[in-house]
């Protein structure tokens, strides 16, 4: 799976790979999985992931997605890596506190906070 | 094609105040052109920002559920969505072709054995951002209510 045509942006930094979402909306199904598999090879490939996720310019996101993030953070735990997420809307934030992911996820409120955050 | 006479499939399309629509499996461009318009609607009726935020992550886990689990993902079965847009209020129910589901048996998902459980959010979602949900026996429709403080 192409990072690209899942709507993803992945680029190294440091050692961490950053992924951005290119769509405004993480809403479809059929587009979510894609999502999904494309993070879990990003994961696959590395010995000990250092995933930082921003989503910058994230509106709308759905349960599924949150799935998605969900099972990505239980690949990466079980490769001993580290997982943060940055740049999140307060609206979207919102949803996180909600389902009280903010407890599973290390959450920053900027790219440069999350990069730093990595151990 | 709806009886109020919005085929989803045109981009275009309005949405009455008042309207059903059924959408169909896998027809995502229907499901978008429905929602954009739908949105619209709402928009028009004032409601604000915020407000459209809490009704479209409701419909969008709603819709969502009655494709993934109420029909299975079965492409002949479809969703059916009614609803009712005033200034005070929304009421939108949504309905699947499945056998229905017993919305006490879903695990909580906030607790702490199942917050790494990557599904079974999608209720308590709509139950955070709606005023009223209720889902009715045997469990294949939804019925949600959306009240502004107006």
């Amino acid at each position: 799976m192409n990072p690209e045509s899942a709507g993803l942006r992945v680029s190294d930094q440091n050692g961490v790979t950053r992924v951005e979402f290119i769509e405004q909306n993480i809403l479809d199904e059929a587009n979510i999985q894609q999502i999904g598999d494309a993070l879990g090879e990003i994961v696959d490939a590395q010995d000990t992931p250092r995933l930082l996720i921003s989503f910058r310019d994230v509106a709308h996101l759905s349960s599924a997605a949150l799935g998605a993030l969900i099972t990505v953070s239980n690949r990466v735990k079980s490769k001993d890596g580290e997982l943060h997420l940055s740049d999140i809307d307060p609206k979207i934030l919102e949803i996180f506190q909600i389902t009280r992911l903010d407890r599973l996820f290390q959450i920053h409120d900027t790219t440069a906070e999350g990069l730093s955050a990595f151990a | 094609m709806a009886p109020n006479g919005m085929n989803p499939s045109d981009e275009d399309a309005e949405v009455s105040l008042v309207g059903e629509t059924i959408l169909q499996h896998g027809d995502t461009a229907g499901l978008k052109a429905f929602e954009a318009a739908f949105f619209d609607a709402l928009k028009k009726s004032k409601y604000d920002e915020g407000q459209i935020f809490a009704v479209r992550l409701a419909m969008e886990e709603a819709i969502a559920n009655g494709f993934r689990h109420g029909n299975e993902g079965d492409p002949r079965k479809t969703v059916k969505i009614t609803h009712a847009i005033s200034p005070s209020d929304l009421q939108v129910s949504i309905e699947d072709e499945g056998s229905g589901f017993d919305p006490e048996a879903v695990p909580d998902p906030t607790e702490d054995e199942n917050l790494e459980i990557p599904s079974g959010r999608g209720l308590m979602l709509m139950r955070a951002y709606m005023t009223e949900v209720n889902v009715i026996p045997p469990g294949n429709r939804i019925e949600m209510r959306f009240q502004r403080n107006v």
